[in-house]
């Protein structure tokens, strides 16, 4: 009882200490919101190393002809690219959010398993040097898609090895972080705070922890089959070995479509919490709100036979992911117009976090409606594997997921570091980033109907004007983002003092208002009353 | 050999046809400000899906445009609520916000059933379409597919019997493909979309076609027929077409499945020839194989290494 007295005690004094100087603080991290940082960080310097690699690609595909590029280094950059963004940026940035805000917002004074959070948001700088360093070898780095569809992935070298123990770290990291949310909303709730009074972005987060800890197994299965086949002689896909080529295709999937979600459902969090605030009037259907998220995450594993069709299926099997896929549409669409529904007879204003918030909604539907395309089997015939299918994922993931990510740093960032940042930049880099994506991507729908294949260097001259079009787009993209940046920085070093409730006037809801700007190293060591 | 005629060079990845409003207003918008020359338009402005020359791609095409639309409907009257939204309670006009409406049982079973409706309108004449898609029975001619990196293999079957042959990028389009060639893509005609020997099929016949690869998946497609199907190691996919008689032509397509250094260098031409015709070029086919096989009394090269 005494020892246990004197563990507390030194327990609490630990936690009452300022935060550690120098690099002791980050190294040894425990505390949610130097971790939230780090992971907010890390992937804003992904972001850029993977949007580097896509200005490479664009530049490449301005004009027909090979200019730049070899083809093979062409297929490099594809496919790091999308392994960087989705690992990297999108997925730790979710992390990283949840991190500074789920204790803040649940009432908690930090995340329940401190220690195992460092260790995921450690993992990962490790995990990207391994997969970056790729590209340095000889043989270079995965050039198979992200995918990793076999036999062309175990065509590679070294880098085989390389990009699945880079995965393998990934996944843990990212188990780890799943875990670390489920233990903290299940347990460390303030007194009073039922499920139901959850806020969204806690609630979003908690469905999207338990699709993490379903798949990201299920993916180290995949590339540890992978793994065998490529060094130890087995033949889990090898034809010739009697091993199928598309069994891997449906483990990957069945990964796959349930990762789609982990990519988006925080944001429907975020969104749920950003458009009541600048509308000054609560979210309309709170729990149907929950309900579509669950079903949706539901159904996430019913589907991911849609990512095949062309790669032969039954009949049955065809017309059932058709139609499993298809109803996704009806929780997503419950979700548009409660969110519509919420502005509806609201008083609105147009602070930068709901610029971004307001065209997630526009152009996230934009891409759910050319999701419902894709979905229909025999027409899906003609978008598969083409432009149609990488603007279809893009419209979803950047002004999706991306801008979600955006519109909760200009809504959270006062209260992370007590200023206000400029409004005039966060507001010109919202306007230069959604004219540009738009000018992007849009453009990719046309190419794709028209017939340009996807992940090729180059192509035939039909396709020079769309293509050059959507080039200017890429690259006025990639440069506003540096607007981000400096916005981030200023507001990082000073500006106007944030109060506690930082938008003042508008309607934020949440126990994160009720602490000061900067929210306090240690928060809440007391649990908050909730009525 | 037979001479191509310049009407056969019409070929189409794809052409531009049914305008949609949205579509026409986006390009019109982007021409507004002198992003593309629209002046200068030619097939290589493509926006849309082929309509095709056979019956499954003209399903398809029709399918498209009434999914397209039901979506262009459902975007209007969504998108139209947000405007307004944003235009009319706006807090600068002091809109005063109606925090007791938070919840409503009867609207929000309307908006799950009404797109449930939505949905199954789509949903039946797509399955009707996967049914007729998959009926490969009755089919009049087969091919055999083969992938390679980086070109396909093509083994006729019934009336072709015996002919046998590799079909590749062609040498003009290699050539100025490579890093550095000096040559410019639009002086090269068919640019990437051309062939050393296509596959010739005869028109008004149910052709199946037999898709299989010999290294990494590879996915033939030919828009305007409607047909994509994968080759794979291991399996045998399958896929028909029927291109209508007085459709013949030149038809030009690509690999559509990520297959490595060369993927985007394995187009797929198909020369669509009638019946008649078609029964010639197999004479042909099988007449040079003959000449080409008399010498074969050579041994191999590789038999005189042995020897």
């Amino acid at each position: 009882m005494a020892h246990d007295h004197a563990a507390d005690t030194a327990h609490h004094d630990d936690h009452h200490g300022e935060p550690a100087k120098g690099i002791k603080r980050w190294l040894f991290a425990t505390n949610h919101k130097d971790i939230g940082t780090m992971y907010l960080v890390f992937s804003l310097i992904m972001f850029f190393i993977g949007g580097a690699m896509a200005m490479i690609i664009r530049a490449e595909l301005f004009k027909p002809g090979l200019q730049l590029v070899d083809p093979a280094f062409f297929n490099q950059m594809t496919t790091m690219h999308a392994l960087v963004m989705i690992f990297g940026a999108v997925m730790p940035s979710f992390v990283g959010l949840a991190n500074w805000m789920i204790p803040l917002q649940v009432g908690a004074p930090d995340m329940a398993l401190p220690r195992m959070n460092n260790f995921s948001f450690w993992i990962l700088p490790f995990a990207f040097t391994i997969l970056l360093s790729t590209l340095f070898i000889p043989g270079g780095a995965p050039a198979g898609g992200w995918t990793m569809y076999p036999p062309l992935f175990l065509q590679g070298g070294n880098y085989v090895a390389m990009a699945i123990f880079a995965v393998h770290l990934m996944g843990a990291s990212s188990i780890m972080g799943a875990i670390n949310v489920i233990v903290t909303i299940m347990n460390m709730r303030a007194p009073g705070m039922n499920l139901l009074k959850m806020p969204l972005f806690c609630w979003s987060w908690l469905i999207t922890a338990y699709l993490l800890i379903a798949v990201m197994p299920v993916l180290a299965g995949a590339v540890t089959m992978l793994l065998t086949d490529h060094y130890f002689g087995t033949s889990f896909f090898n034809a010739a070995g009697g091993g199928d080529p598309l069994m891997f295709e449906h483990v990957f999937w069945f990964f796959g479509h349930p990762e789609v979600y982990i990519m988006i459902l925080p944001a429907f969090g975020i969104i749920s919490e950003i458009l009541p605030t600048f509308s000054r009037k609560p979210l309309f259907g709170a729990t149907s709100m929950i309900y579509a998220i669950a079903s949706i995450a539901f159904l996430s594993f019913i589907v991911w036979g849609h990512h095949m069709f062309v790669d032969g299926m039954p009949l049955a099997a065809q017309v059932f992911f058709m139609m499993s896929t298809m109803l996704i549409a009806v929780p997503t669409g419950v979700k548009v117009f409660n969110w519509s529904a919420t502005m509806w007879r609201g008083s609105l204003s147009f602070e930068p976090p709901m610029l971004f918030a307001l065209s997630f909604l526009f152009l996230f539907t934009i891409g759910g409606f050319s999701g419902v395309m894709l979905a229909i089997v025999p027409v899906d015939f003609q978008y598969n594997q083409t432009y149609f299918v990488v603007a279809h994922f893009h419209y979803v993931l950047v002004p999706g997921a991306v801008f979600a990510i955006m519109a909760a740093v200009y809504y959270w960032l006062p209260k992370w570091t007590g200023h206000m940042y400029s409004m005039g930049l966060a507001k010109t880099h919202f306007w230069l980033s959604t004219i540009f994506v738009n000018v992007l991507f849009f453009p990719q729908h046309f190419l794709g109907l028209a017939g340009m294949p996807r992940r090729i260097p180059d192509y035939a001259v039909q396709f020079s004007d769309w293509n050059m079009v959507s080039s200017i787009g890429g690259f006025g993209f990639g440069l506003s983002q540096i607007l981000f940046v400096i916005v981030i920085v200023q507001c990082v070093r000073g500006g106007k003092k944030a109060s506690a409730e930082v938008w003042d006037g508008a309607t934020p809801t949440g126990l994160e208002w009720t602490l000061p700007s900067p929210a306090p190293y240690h928060s809440f060591s007391e649990a908050p009353e909730i009525r | 050999m037979r001479v191509i005629r310049a009407s056969d060079i019409d070929h189409r990845i794809s052409r531009p046809r049914g305008f949609s409003g949205a579509i026409a207003l986006c390009i019109a918008a982007l021409a507004a400000v002198g992003l593309i020359d629209t002046a200068g338009a030619n097939t290589s402005n493509g926006y849309n899906l082929p309509m095709g020359v056979t019956d499954l791609s003209q399903n398809m095409y029709a399918l498209h445009m009434e999914v397209f639309w039901i979506c262009v409907g459902i975007a209007v009257v969504v998108f139209g609520v947000m405007i307004y939204s944003m235009v009319t309670f706006r807090h600068s006009k002091g809109a005063i916000p109606d925090t007791t409406m938070v919840h409503s049982t009867k609207v929000e079973i309307i908006w799950t059933i009404i797109p449930v409706i939505i949905l199954v309108v789509m949903a039946v004449p797509a399955a009707d379409l996967i049914l007729k898609q998959e009926d490969t029975r009755n089919s009049e001619l087969s091919i055999r597919v083969t992938g390679f990196q980086w070109k396909w293999q093509y083994q006729y079957m019934d009336a072709g019997e015996g002919v046998d042959f590799f079909s590749t990028l062609k040498q003009d389009s290699n050539f100025a493909r490579q890093l550095g060639s000096g040559v410019d893509p639009k002086t090269v005609p068919n640019y990437l979309l051309d062939v050393d020997k296509p596959l010739v099929i005869p028109s008004g016949t149910k052709v199946r076609l037999l898709l299989t690869s010999m290294d990494v998946i590879h996915a033939w497609w030919v828009p305007d027929f409607g047909a994509k199907r994968s080759a794979i190691p291991g399996y045998v996919n399958e896929l028909w077409f029927k291109v209508e008689s007085g459709k013949e032509g030149i038809y030009r397509g690509q690999c559509a499945a990520l297959c490595g250094r060369d993927h985007g260098f394995m187009p797929v031409v198909v020369d669509v020839r009638t019946p008649d015709d078609f029964k010639k070029w197999v004479e042909e086919q099988k007449a040079a194989s003959k000449q080409a096989a008399a010498p074969a009394d050579v041994p191999p090269p590789s038999a005189q290494v042995l020897n």
